[in-house]
């Protein structure tokens, strides 16, 4: 046998035990566990707000962490911070490229990050000294689109991109700390742990990874997908994991048991899921599909209680505000509305 | 991706066309479709109805005849022309095989001409299933299943054919003689067969039903919205309407050929569809007339391919007489069918364009030779139009040596990891929603009121002043974290330690947090401050390291950086987690606060917390009034 094989066994070997080891925890599922929970009941969510001005495809929007200001990106060319509650553009940033697929808020309300097919991420200083928003840093070294952006801090952000790896930045020099490789397809999208240690990531190879930021290491891999994996979040616990995928489905992965909990799916939902949020209790996730709606899902119990339908084109982008007031969604359309 | 590839012909048309679907304001309704066809289309409908029947039995004669006479390039043509006979069937099979292949450009179109035709047997049902030998079958599909009777690549996992498979199973099944919808039979006096050709009718009602029962929607909105999501792919098509959508009405639909299906990857070219406008302005049919938008594009196109018109001209010539030679009856579900395809790939303006594709998909579109770009034979022209990708010279790359090695390791440690049981997990979970439902809007509605909802921003203004209610001070009891997420809360926890004069580990912990923060420059000093004041022998608020945090610090002041302390910082994080905050949370400080601000349970609680709510709110207006009066008198 040669070796390149015996290696090759060896590792189905272990991946046997991994199955084995998980299968030994499942004392019970989760739908199990909360059969004595109350249920949710349908929810009902009216568009409180639509923000006009994009004209063409949204991609991309981010809250602010005051819970009122957003970004959106779009392929119009633009990035725009909005005042979600007057509805007014705080900023309308022209793009050197307009391919932008993703776009960010710092936590600080400073800077905003957006990137796309031209494979950098450019971070934008909105507090400028002149009062115009300015190009800070223009971070290359991908060699792929940058699919998803999300900062740390004013000083770190970590992207993902189409050539399979995810990377932290530190934006006042420009240069790359760490570079995250594993997965072995586009990584589609990220998101970072309440506590700021880790990040996961979904890519095109249907699976999910947990990375730890300061070592660099891949700490824990979710499979159980069968498309791609474009929407990633975390729990607001900080110990579960939700992805949306192309088959249609979303998943909840828990950190602890290394595994899958349940899976959000209905016989009547074809389309792919393009993003996804949950609730601030958890209780609810709300997940955006190519079919123009937003289906809002019971977490615990992996049931629809509600619809959000009120786009004209596949809903690409939605966010719950950081004090859980409101959903904004953002579509092909053109638009983005705020729900709740 | 069509507007990019519009975009790349560089034609005038292209810009104007592109620009206008960015543009275009989603607010119109699709009004536009023309209304001249249906006054005409119902009695011209029963009238073929009529002939169709007779000519049923004639049907097969010809087709083996126009077969033999279509020449090569007239792909449209082909697959109405065959109809199945058993002996024909090995040869399809294979013809599908090498379909599935990358076969040269002519043939691939002959087979695919052949291929897609498998479903359009009257024949029993176990001939199309036996078609397709890509596809193993099951007696029951699920709907979500990826493996089915459509003529998608079965293997082609690409987003977009994954949607494409299910809804041709839904299609399949629709159209089923026992399990379909009630199918408009043709010409019921003559004869019993259902129309030959995917010409069959049904109405939208009875699709909504079939829907609603046959996928579990109790909803007709439901129905109706995937039903339109189908109808908007060009799967099925009211007869007499441009606007691709499923009404619940009598309106008539009929079922679109396999061959135009998307998964068959088309992306045709301006060319084809100049031509298909301009031969359909030489058939002297008031139902073909062009809708005003179509004659605005072809005013454009016209434009456009000013040089080349006369060749556009008489290939549209040579489809006309190809078209003449057909079955009238034929023709027309011909015509609607190919109405149809250019409806999903020239949309009515204000219509969603259903072949968009999202740019990151795009490129990783399997079998790119697959992409069809020609309606009607023509060959591709010069440029190559993709959109704006780059070649993936990275994907699949089977493992190395140095990979299986590196992914044993990973393995290995994953193996080690304790698994936590489900049920434990599963509690976690379940009593942390429950914990934060009350502080979860959508799950509780906040008091006063939802700012969203009422446009009133008091719950705001709360949050933000130096009062906080108290729902916010029992949230610093769910956790450390908490606590100190809420600048509040360790406020009133620093506070607390300090009259324990016990607040160094939280002030270390607070200024490396800060560190984090700092600009680049200020981050050595910072750090050699954070030093002297906690760690340095003699510290005037020295901490509680243990030995290795403390060497790893000194260590990492070497070369000091943001994340130097880390290590000291989960350490001390640990101990106050499991000191300091559980006697915090028991202190007199915490529960005053805690109890001031109690639910009103009691009368006077409710009047207290009525009070305090009124006075909040009223200061301000009270303020200025009493100013204004004392100003005024």
């Amino acid at each position: 046998m040669g070796e390149m094989e015996q290696l090759r066994k060896e590792a189905d070997a272990l991946k046997d035990q991994i199955t084995a080891a998980r299968k030994a925890v499942q004392d019970t599922t989760l739908e199990e566990a909360a059969a004595g929970v109350a249920v949710v009941g349908r929810v009902q969510m009216k568009t409180r707000k639509t923000l006009r001005g994009h004209l063409a495809k949204i991609y991309a929007m981010h809250w602010a962490t005051d819970s009122k200001l957003c970004v959106s990106a779009s392929q119009d060319g633009k990035l725009i911070v909005w005042d979600s509650i007057t509805t007014n553009k705080v900023n309308a940033i022209p793009l050197k490229s307009s391919w932008v697929m993703t776009c960010a808020y710092a936590p600080s309300g400073n800077l905003v990050a957006c990137g796309g097919l031209d494979n950098m991420c450019s971070i934008y200083n909105l507090k400028g000294k002149d009062g115009n928003v300015k190009v800070m840093r223009e971070l290359a070294a991908h060699t792929g689109y940058l699919s998803c952006c999300r900062f740390i801090s004013d000083t770190e952000i970590i992207t993902s991109s189409g050539d399979c790896t995810c990377i932290l930045w530190d934006i006042e020099t420009g240069t790359q700390k760490t570079s995250f490789a594993g997965h072995q397809g586009d990584c589609m999208s990220l998101a970072v742990s309440p506590d700021f240690s880790y990040f996961i990531s979904g890519a095109c190879d249907f699976t999910a990874k947990l990375w730890d930021i300061r070592d660099g290491n891949c700490r824990q891999t979710f499979a159980g997908h069968e498309s791609d994996i474009n929407a990633i979040g975390f729990f607001p616990n900080g110990q579960a994991v939700i992805t949306g995928s192309d088959d249609a489905t979303c998943k909840l992965y828990d950190l602890r048991a290394d595994q899958e909990l349940i899976t959000y799916q209905d016989s009547s939902i074809m389309c792919g899921v393009t993003s996804l949020a949950p609730s601030l209790s958890g209780r609810l996730i709300l997940a955006g599909y190519d079919d123009f709606n937003v289906n809002i899902w019971d977490s615990l119990k992996a049931e629809r209680v509600g619809a959000l339908a009120g786009h004209d084109n596949r809903v690409s982008c939605i966010g719950v505000s950081a004090d859980g007031m409101a959903c904004c969604t953002g579509s092909w359309d053109s638009f983005l509305k705020i729900w709740n | 991706m069509a507007e990019a590839q519009r975009r790349r012909e560089g034609e005038e048309w292209e810009e104007q066309g592109g620009a206008e679907e960015t543009e275009a304001p989603k607010e119109e309704a699709p009004k536009e479709a023309p209304k001249e066809a249906p006054k005409e289309a119902p009695k011209e409908e029963l009238k073929e109805a009529q002939k169709e029947a007779q000519k049923e039995a004639q049907k097969e004669a010809p087709k083996e005849e126009a077969q033999k006479e279509a020449p090569k390039e007239e792909l449209k043509e082909a697959p109405k022309e065959e109809l199945k006979e058993a002996p024909k069937e090995e040869a399809q099979k294979e013809a599908q095989k090498e379909a599935q292949k990358e076969a040269p450009k002519e043939e691939l179109k002959e087979e695919l001409k052949e291929a897609p035709k498998e479903e359009l047997k009257e024949a029993p049902k176990e001939e199309l299933k036996e078609a397709q030998t890509e596809a193993p079958q099951t007696p029951t599909r699920p709907l979500l299943a990826t493996r089915s009777t459509s003529s998608a690549d079965p293997d082609d996992d690409s987003p977009n054919m994954i949607v494409y498979r299910k809804i041709e199973d839904i299609v399949t099944r629709i159209q089923d003689e026992t399990e379909g919808v009630p199918i408009r039979t043709v010409k019921s006096f003559m004869t019993k067969i259902p129309s030959v050709v995917t010409g069959e009718e049904c109405e939208g009602t009875d699709i909504v039903q079939w829907l609603m029962k046959n996928l579990s929607m109790d909803d007709p909105a439901e129905a109706m919205h995937i039903g339109s999501l189908i109808a908007a792919q060009g799967y099925f098509f009211p007869i007499s309407d441009h606007v691709l959508c499923l009404k619940d009405d009598g309106t008539f639909y009929r079922f679109q050929a396999p061959y135009f299906w998307p998964s068959n990857c088309w992306e045709p070219e301006n060319t084809d569809y100049a031509i298909y406008l301009c031969k359909r302005t030489m058939q002297n049919k008031t139902r073909l007339e062009l809708a005003d938008y179509e004659a605005e594009n072809l005013a454009r196109l016209q434009r456009a391919f000013a040089r080349k018109w006369e060749f556009i001209y008489m290939q549209a010539e040579a489809q006309v007489k190809i078209d003449r030679k057909k079955d009238k009856t034929e023709r027309k579900i011909l015509d609607s069918q190919e109405r149809a395809f250019w409806d999903v790939h020239r949309p009515v303006p204000g219509c969603v364009n259903t072949t968009e594709m999202d740019i990151r998909k795009c490129r990783r579109m399997k079998n790119p030779h697959r992409v069809k770009k020609s309606v009607y034979g023509l060959a591709e022209e010069g440029t190559q139009s993709h959109s704006p990708v780059h070649t993936p010279s990275h994907h699949s790359r089977k493992g190395t040596r140095e990979d299986v090695e590196k992914e044993i390791l990973f393995l290995n440690t994953q193996l080690d990891r304790h698994c936590m049981k489900m049920s434990k997990v599963a509690e976690s979970l379940i009593s942390y929603t429950e914990q934060y439902m009350e502080y979860d809007p959508f799950m509780t509605s906040p008091e006063p009121s939802n700012p969203w909802t009422s446009d009133d921003p008091t719950f705001w203004d709360l949050e933000a002043s130096k009062e906080p209610s108290q729902q916010r001070v029992k949230k610093w009891a769910f956790s450390l974290e908490e606590a100190l997420k809420d600048p509040a809360g360790h406020e009133l926890f620093l506070k607390f330690l300090e009259s324990e004069f016990s607040s160094e580990n939280l002030r270390f912990w607070l200024a490396v947090q800060d560190l984090k923060r700092v600009p680049q420059q200020e981050v050595a000093q910072r750090a050699q401050d954070i030093w002297a004041e906690f760690l340095a022998e003699g510290a005037p608020s020295s901490i509680n390291l243990d030995s290795h945090s403390y060497e790893r610090a000194s260590h990492n002041l070497k070369d000091p950086g943001r994340y130097c302390y880390e290590d000291a910082q989960d350490h001390i994080y640990k101990l106050m987690k499991s000191d300091s905050y559980t006697r915090f949370l028991r202190s007199n400080v915490y529960q005053d606060l805690l109890m001031a601000r109690k639910k009103p349970e009691t009368e006077q609680g409710r009047r207290t917390s009525l009070e305090k709510f009124t006075r909040s709110v009223g200061k301000s207006l009270t303020g200025k009034r009493l100013t204004g009066l004392m100003q005024s008198s």
